[in-house]
């Protein structure tokens, strides 16, 4: 298990610290997401767990022992870069079997781990080309081979796919979440892209600015986001988050809140409905801007009635919906998110 | 590019032109060690058979042989010398973190702006103090460390992803480790232009073996040829051509072999990605 306490980093004393007490426990097993827009401090704390950047506030505990103060090697873990790490001038069982010789693990066993590896990545076939000879998602393979290969319980991976193509990040990503249930091995990954955390978290902790916004499965994270910021963040389009729900009675869209009428509200795309679906559903009057056919979906652009804000809705099926024209929406009211002025989560009605 | 055929003409005729005239007192100097002496003193530069004399003569009765083989030696020496020792010191200054690197490192750049000749004085009383005047040591042990070739390394191993340093430690591969197995693959290409230039600087050296070196053990050839001009009474200078022909010969082979690595080691970088 890993426990961060309050960890902290700060590079500067007169600044603020950029991670700011991160506190939580990884499961061993767990598939560990932390995600968070560039910036956020995800790769940092990453880089603080594997040793690779010095802690400057609370307590990093790894299977019950401090690592605070114990360089990277001692801390029996993994890690998966970027740009994968590869030694150009070895093949690819080299470059795997690099770290096992460095430790003096007896051949024998190198052998039996390598070939284990290579069958599982599937590259059994390619152990004696060079990096250079493999394409962007099988050098990816190598990198995670030689991180099976280790023995750690824990990898770390850092933002492993982005410098993959959309089609083959797609596939890789089952590769890796089914190679970590299939090993039952711990992964802290970082990603910026919500996709990736929504399928392949087991829990997710979602950053900004170095402040923890919310831990929890991806379907905790998207029916009950903490704040806007989460809810914003998961969800594509984003939610469309709206202030000053007081107004709306005059603009004859009626929101019976449960709150202080100065609440925001929040509304996934995905919720509007051309017909409603229940009697108390919230009935909108949306000037349509543009409506443009995705596939299967319908997106419309537009503003409510006498509001300022863009306001997104899909709606699915293939709607030929007119332009410049106003339509009504049905919001049922069990999809509405409540937040206070400040962001924060007031409750979810019907959850 | 296209360029018209006049201006291509005339462009040609200025590098051929140029080139000749640069590389006259070379052909002058193979066409004369083919030439027996009485011939040269006579003038009879075109009339006279060509003769292998000098040759033969340069390695049978002048130590030219032994001077050589000085000279591979102490180049040899100094080549591998500078390679170990610049490689370790570009290795702490890209990859060791100590207080002051920066500071240092311009310290050790800015000896660069010394010429030689200021350290001539100090370098021969440290090597007399030392009893290695007139071997081969005094001849070698002054360049192991050069600025020069620290700062080329560094500059290579700067190249090296930072990621795979990191990678290594996690994975605890040593510092030694990294750099045999990592770093040097890594930057062959620089290694192999360090090693290229070291030893045609350290073959070419005039000034220091002449003041290091007195006996024909460890007489370099540059020192050798001079001494060949000067026991004779009646200047032989077909012999003297013919052994600075055979001096020549192995600087050639060394550009040569490593302008072919160069062009491997550039298409190397052109196809990775």
């Amino acid at each position: 298990m890993i426990e961060l306490k309050q960890l902290q980093k700060v590079y500067d004393q007169q600044q603020d610290a950029v991670i700011k007490e991160v506190t939580v426990n990884i499961l061993p097993g767990e598939f560990f997401v932390m995600v968070g827009p560039s910036g956020s401090g995800k790769s940092t704390i990453l880089r603080m767990i594997a040793g690779l950047e010095p802690i400057t506030g609370g307590d990093l505990i790894i299977a019950g022992e401090r690592m605070n103060d114990l360089p990277p090697k001692a801390r029996h873990l993994s890690m998966v870069f970027q740009n994968y790490a590869l030694y150009p001038n070895m093949t690819v069982s080299e470059n795997i079997t690099f770290g096992l010789k460095a430790r003096k693990v007896a051949s024998a066993t190198q052998l039996q781990r390598l070939s284990d590896a290579l069958a599982l990545v599937g590259l059994t076939d390619y152990a004696y080309r060079y990096p250079r000879e493999l394409s962007g998602g099988q050098r990816q393979r190598v990198a995670l081979a030689r991180s099976i290969v280790s023995g750690a319980e824990i990898i770390l991976m850092d933002e492993p796919l982005s410098n993959l193509d959309a089609q083959l990040r797609e596939s890789v990503r089952y590769e890796i979440k089914a190679l970590q249930r299939k090993l039952g091995i711990t992964v802290v990954y970082v990603t910026h892209d919500q996709t990736e955390a929504m399928t392949m978290g087991d829990r997710v902790m979602i950053l900004n600015d170095g402040v923890v916004q919310q831990i929890g499965t991806p379907m905790q994270l998207y029916e009950l986001p903490a704040n806007t910021f989460v809810a914003k963040f998961f969800g594509t389009p984003q939610m469309n988050v709206l202030t000053a729900v007081t107004d709306w009675k005059n603009q004859g869209v009626a929101i019976d809140t449960p709150f202080d009428p100065d609440a925001m509200v929040g509304i996934r795309p995905e919720a509007a409905r051309l017909n409603p679906e229940n009697a108390d559903d919230m009935a909108i009057e949306f000037w349509v801007a543009t409506a443009t056919q995705i596939g299967s979906e319908t997106l419309l652009f537009g503003t409510i009635n006498g509001r300022e804000e863009t306001l997104q809705f899909k709606i699915s099926g293939h709607l030929d919906v007119p332009a410049e024209q106003f339509i009504t929406l049905y919001i049922p009211r069990n999809a509405l998110h409540y937040f206070d002025l400040n962001g924060n989560m007031l409750a979810k009605v019907g959850v | 590019m296209i360029i018209p055929i006049r201006e291509k003409l005339w462009r040609y005729t200025l590098l051929i032109g140029l080139s000749v005239l640069i590389f006259a007192p070379v052909l002058v100097g193979i066409w004369v060690s083919f030439l027996p002496n009485t011939a040269i003193l006579n003038g009879q530069y075109f009339s006279a058979a060509l003769t292998l004399g000098n040759y033969t003569q340069a390695l049978t009765q002048t130590p030219i042989l032994r001077y050589l083989f000085n000279s591979f030696v102490v180049a040899g020496l100094v080549m591998v010398g500078q390679v170990i020792f610049s490689a370790l010191a570009a290795y702490a200054f890209v990859f060791l973190p100590f207080k002051g690197k920066n500071v240092i490192f311009y310290a050790f750049i800015a000896t660069m702006m010394l010429p030689f000749e200021s350290q001539l004085i100090p370098n021969f009383q440290t090597l007399r103090w030392l009893g290695f005047l007139n071997h081969y040591a005094a001849l070698a042990l002054p360049f192991f460390a050069t600025a020069f070739g620290t700062f080329l390394l560094r500059q290579a191993f700067m190249q090296v992803p930072m990621a795979l340093r990191e990678s290594a430690m996690v994975e605890g591969i040593g510092h030694g480790q990294f750099l045999y197995r990592a770093v040097l693959p890594y930057a062959k290409t620089s290694l192999l232009t360090l090693a290229a230039y070291s030893f045609l600087t350290t073959w070419n050296m005039y000034l220091w073996p002449l003041i290091t070196s007195y006996s024909d053990n460890v007489r370099t050839v540059q020192i050798g040829l001079r001494q060949l001009q000067a026991t004779e009474a009646v200047n032989s200078w077909g012999l003297i051509m013919a052994s600075a022909i055979l001096m020549m010969i192995p600087s050639l082979v060394v550009l040569f072999l490593s302008q072919k690595a160069f062009k491997s080691g550039l298409i190397d970088g052109a196809v990775k990605s």
